[in-house]
């Protein structure tokens, strides 16, 4: 079970409260965690990753243990820590506004 | 009694006002997607409570929102817009070619006849259209596939196809317009298009008379006579009497002829509504003075209208797709700014006041009137 955090607008969007959890078969990669994310709540498809090429958008980034894991190539394989449950996979909007 | 209800759009949200026919007492429901910009929303002339929105944010892209209930209750609908094949390139502010990115849905525009049929202008400037509701949108191509679509320049707002015109004794024609390409017109539903600039002039462009690069701000139309349009250009108030085939400026006796908006009385085809702005270095009103300016004469000889308006230190600006018109017999006129207000006159422009105030920015104000 991969625990993610969402940014509130996406949390509002998806009707969810907190984070969410995912479940992934094989390796634990953003791209996996992104494609379970988006079969479990279609509404966020097109929000975190461009429709057509999946690349990150622009504002937000992916942190996990403490480490920004945003310019990693999206098959990267992600810290254990993150498999196993006992951190979270977090997606980030940039802070902006003064 | 008839109902009106006026959808608005806002840098932070919608918002859904609602009032009797008498139009004095406003209900104010909202913000609904609080945070999130709301370039516009509208709803169904075939069915009044099916409403489209436009949600978009810099961090988390498009998002369509439909309702069925006249805005009690919204449902995401497909958020994918994909240009058709390759997409090319248009011109980008330095003259170099760019590939053409979707950025956002400016504009919808729901059929005259069907809910489930809608257009979209979209940034980069394209449009698409469902016929299902929303589920699915496809990019009617022949637009930016015209010759000139690779010449197409973003004016500083970004290269958005804002205003959609349907022809109600013309199915196949629609016009459209694109800051800053021009307008354009097609008389096949959509497959193939054509500029209809002829007879504007630009001087901020290389070649002031070009086929395209004119940077239209806004057009409009009365229903009962679809081949007279008035357009609010960047400079420059114009009409064409002959569908888009030629254009004279009728900017006449205007303060400034610099502007967003435009819009027509709903039973006086040639009383014609424009708020002038200073200039394009000033976005806003002449003198701190709002004043909306009437032609009843189908432009030239204007009025002004200020009753009600502040005419003193008033520095917003009115953005193209900020007004609307009703349809009661007391043809009701409204506009919102960019500071937050929405301004209602329910007697033609004679007397105004502010229905609402201190929302977010408006972007867009839509009006609906309900029997």
């Amino acid at each position: 079970m991969i625990r993610v955090v969402l940014p509130a607008h996406l949390r509002t969007l998806a009707r969810v409260n907190g984070e969410v959890t995912v479940d992934v078969d094989g390796p634990v990669t953003p791209r996996a965690i992104l494609d379970a994310l988006e079969e479990t709540y279609p509404v966020l498809r097109g929000t975190i990753r461009d429709h057509v090429t999946l690349k990150r958008r622009p504002f937000l980034r992916f942190f996990a243990c403490e480490e920004d894991l945003s310019h990693d190539p999206p098959d990267t394989v992600l810290p254990k820590a993150v498999a196993t449950g006992d951190e979270p996979f977090l997606v980030i909007g940039a802070m902006a506004g003064g | 009694m008839s109902t009106v209800r006026v959808l608005v759009g806002t840098r932070k949200g919608a918002f859904v006002l609602t009032a009797d026919g008498r139009r004095e007492r406003w209900d104010v429901s909202g913000p609904h997607f609080g945070g999130w910009e709301i370039y516009h929303l509208k709803g169904s002339p075939a069915d009044p409570n099916r409403l489209y929105a436009s949600q978009s944010s810099g961090w988390f892209g498009q998002i369509v929102q439909r309702s069925s209930d006249g805005g009690k209750t919204w449902e995401t609908v497909d958020n994918k817009f994909v240009y058709d094949g390759v997409p090319g390139t248009h011109q980008w502010y330095d003259g170099t070619p760019h590939p053409w990115e979707f950025k956002r849905v400016w504009h919808f525009e729901p059929s005259l006849n069907d809910p489930d049929t809608v257009y979209a202008g979209v940034e980069d400037a394209a449009m698409f259209r469902t016929t299902d509701g929303g589920q699915t949108w496809h990019e009617l191509p022949g637009l930016r596939g015209h010759g000139s679509g690779r010449f197409w320049a973003p004016g500083a707002g970004g290269l958005g196809l804002h205003t959609i015109l349907l022809d109600p004794k013309n199915a196949q024609r629609m016009f459209i317009a694109i800051s800053a390409a021009g307008a354009f017109r097609t008389d096949d539903g959509g497959a193939t298009w054509a500029p209809i600039n002829k007879g504007l002039k630009s001087e901020g462009i290389p070649n002031p008379t070009a086929e395209v690069g004119h940077c239209v701000h806004r057009i409009a139309m009365h229903r009962s006579r679809p081949d007279v349009l008035f357009m609010q250009k960047h400079w420059d108030v114009m009409r064409t009497d002959d569908a888009g085939d030629s254009w004279r400026e009728v900017s006449g006796n205007l303060p400034t002829d610099f502007g967003f908006v435009i819009d027509v009385h709903s039973h006086e085809p040639e009383t014609i509504y424009v708020v002038p702005i200073k200039s394009d270095s000033e976005h806003y009103p002449p003198d701190g003075k709002l004043r909306v300016y009437r032609s009843r004469v189908g432009g030239n000889e204007w009025e002004p209208l200020t009753n009600g308006l502040p005419q003193h230190d008033c520095y917003i600006n009115v953005l193209r797709d900020a007004m609307a018109v009703d349809t009661l017999d007391s043809c009701g006129v409204y506009f919102g700014t960019t500071g937050g207000q929405v301004y209602a006159s329910a007697d033609a422009g004679e007397h105004w006041s502010a229905i609402v105030q201190n929302l977010p920015p408006v972007l867009s104000v839509e009006v609906q009137t309900l029997q």
